[in-house]
């Protein structure tokens, strides 16, 4: 177990800094001169060629990509915004909470919403309950979430002035932004987990139970539910990276100050310490949720154990990986 | 001749399967109109887009202008028509493109297992974990704004899923014993990749690249919303969508027409989706 569990994080180590590469790799090669940015168009090409080094644009690229390296690992330092001259990490500090919260709402709305729904469903296929479910379900992964959001603070904040409409104040400007995540969440977990659950019912063991003349009540939750919940758990782990960019995108709807509207901001200005500082930071909460993800249904599902006790006793034998 | 007989009742109970999904039945009906709308746009509304007519600015939607004007005056249907095309079009490039890029890395990864598997999904994993919308977002504005660039950014944004997706299709189909037979007939890998294991998995590629151009629109849409797709005077839906948001309070039309024609083409694809995958593979009708 200790074994599958280093060798997830060495995985997620090696993902983080490829995803570091990757963006350090792809700005670099971006058209356009960041010093000119930040000087303007009336300067100098001298007052450029200084500002270029300054910001150490000067160097070549392998020793710019170790000078960042060197102070996001030992400085803790994530450079500073080309527009503002803020520290990166400050400013990120100040507004991942905001991202989190509403991100962890949102996923806590979706499952409380999509994982009993689509047991419910499954386990009454046709059933007019599950015929509704099933069109609200694709007309929500259908909707362009901003647009939800626009319809959303249209109704409330603007015919009914119960919520506000824009900014951060209070709970009730959290309401609007979770539910439009929570909600178009819903949706896909509860499509994944009813056919999930529909899989599982339709086993030998389940008809075996209900044959024993086990309860139809326990047949279900303590048989097919369980063993549904290990997909299940492993398809809404992967699905948190998918609620988190929606975040970016209705954050932008509702000028929330978090991650969104912060690297959003950054993408249209090209300011690169930002843009590179939060998709790491998106993205190093994103391996986390797959991490911990990946960690839990290992300790529920015993084939993953009984597979890592089998190496670590000194076996090699590798079954064939099927995915 | 009884070859082709055959087939033709082949597709008829293709057919037969399909039509008994009501809702994929009506997605069909949409879509078709839409693109019959879309490559007529000329000949519907021969005047263009962008006439702007300053008299009739904010008109409420009315007999002459069904879905009403916006801040310059431009008929809104019209510009939805010619915006269908737009969206239509990047949907179905993007999918393309990012599926043909897609197949070719998951088969290669399925395939060959082992280091290559290794090499190639390792590379995945870092894309996916970015967000994929944020993976777009950060290359479209990393190539410059604009359609083309827009598409490319979906379209290698895509990829990442995709290409896991068809890797485990083939991970499925590689041990089967048709494959041995291949084999046994000297068959080039390339051979039994692209003649043998692709037509096996057409038919789960095709319903994935129907929800594949759904989500290619909605993510068009996101993008030309943000400002990092089609720009000005383009009639791009999302973009439609982020010209009426400053006047949503007096003129919500302005919002929710173009939403909910976003919503109905996606919503009809994946009701396609659906329902080719009920057609092509009735046993797994009703997941």
């Amino acid at each position: 177990m200790g074994r599958y569990i280093l060798k997830r994080i060495g995985m997620m180590v090696f993902v983080i800094f490829g995803v570091l590469l990757f963006i350090f790799v792809l700005l670099y090669l971006t058209p356009g001169d960041p010093a000119r940015q930040v000087l303007g168009l009336t300067a100098t090409d001298e007052q450029v060629e200084a500002q270029r080094h300054i910001m150490g644009l000067d160097k070549p690229f392998l020793e710019q990509f170790g000078d960042y390296l060197y102070n996001l690992f030992f400085r803790l330092d994530l450079g500073r915004s080309y527009k503002t001259n803020l520290s990166v990490l400050g400013e990120i500090q100040k507004r991942v909470p905001v991202t989190l919260l509403i991100g962890c709402l949102g996923v806590l709305l979706s499952l409380m919403i999509g994982i009993p729904l689509g047991i419910i469903s499954a386990v009454k296929q046709y059933s007019l309950l599950d015929n509704i479910s099933n069109v609200f379900a694709v007309i929500f992964t259908s909707m362009p979430s901003f647009w939800f959001a626009l319809e959303l603070s249209l109704l409330f904040a603007l015919r009914l002035h119960i919520l506000p409409a824009t900014g951060f104040t209070d709970y009730k400007s959290l309401i609007l932004p979770v539910v439009t995540l929570g909600l178009g969440g819903a949706a896909s977990i509860y499509r994944m987990s009813r056919s999930t659950v529909l899989d599982e019912i339709r086993k030998d063991y389940v008809r075996t139970a209900r044959a024993k003349g086990t309860k139809e009540s326990k047949v279900i939750l303590h048989h097919a539910v369980k063993n549904a919940m290990i997909p299940i758990i492993t398809q809404v782990g992967n699905s948190v990276g998918g609620i988190l960019g929606g975040a970016v995108v209705v954050e932008n709807v509702f000028s929330i100050p978090g991650m969104g509207t912060y690297l959003l901001g950054a993408i249209n200005a090209r300011d690169y310490p930002i843009i590179r500082g939060g998709v790491l930071v998106i993205c190093i909460f994103v391996s986390l949720c797959n991490l911990l993800t990946d960690i839990v249904s290992a300790c529920i599902d015993p084939r993953i154990k009984s597979y890592y006790k089998k190496m670590g006793a000194g076996k090699k034998e590798r079954g064939r990986k099927s995915s | 001749m009884s070859k082709r007989k055959r087939q033709g009742s082949e597709l008829t109970r293709f057919w037969n399967r399909y039509r008994r999904n009501r809702l994929a039945v009506f997605g069909l009906c949409f879509l078709t109109i839409l693109i019959i709308a879309a490559a007529l746009a000329n000949v519907i509304a021969p005047e263009g887009y962008d006439v702007q007519n300053y008299k009739i600015k904010f008109t409420s939607p009315n007999l002459e202008h069904p879905l009403g004007t916006d801040y310059l005056g431009r008929d809104n249907l019209v510009r939805m028509i010619y915006g269908a095309r737009i969206s239509l079009s990047v949907g179905f490039v993007t999918t393309i493109l990012g599926t043909a890029v897609a197949v070719f890395i998951g088969m290669f990864a399925g395939f060959y297992g082992g280091k290559t598997d290794n090499i190639l999904m390792r590379i995945m994993d870092i894309f996916l974990s970015i967000p994929s919308i944020l993976l777009s977002i950060v290359l479209a504005s990393v190539f410059g704004g604009g359609i083309v660039s827009m598409v490319l950014a979906l379209s290698l944004g895509s990829i990442p899923g995709v290409s896991r997706m068809v890797r485990a299709m083939v991970i499925s189909e590689r041990d089967k014993e048709y494959i041995e037979v291949a084999r046994t007939s000297r068959a080039s890998d390339l051979r039994i990749m692209f003649r043998y294991i692709l037509p096996n998995i057409s038919s789960s590629l095709i319903v994935l690249f129907t929800m594949g151009v759904a989500g290619g629109i909605l993510n068009a849409s996101t993008l030309s919303f943000l400002g990092l797709g089609a720009q000005a005077p383009m009639p791009e839906w999302g973009k439609m969508l982020s010209e009426g948001r400053s006047y949503i309070r007096d003129y919500p039309y302005l919002v929710l027409a173009p939403g909910m024609v976003i919503m109905l083409t996606v919503f009809s694809l994946n009701m396609i989706g659906d329902g080719l995958r009920d057609a092509l593979d009735p046993r797994l009708k009703g997941r």
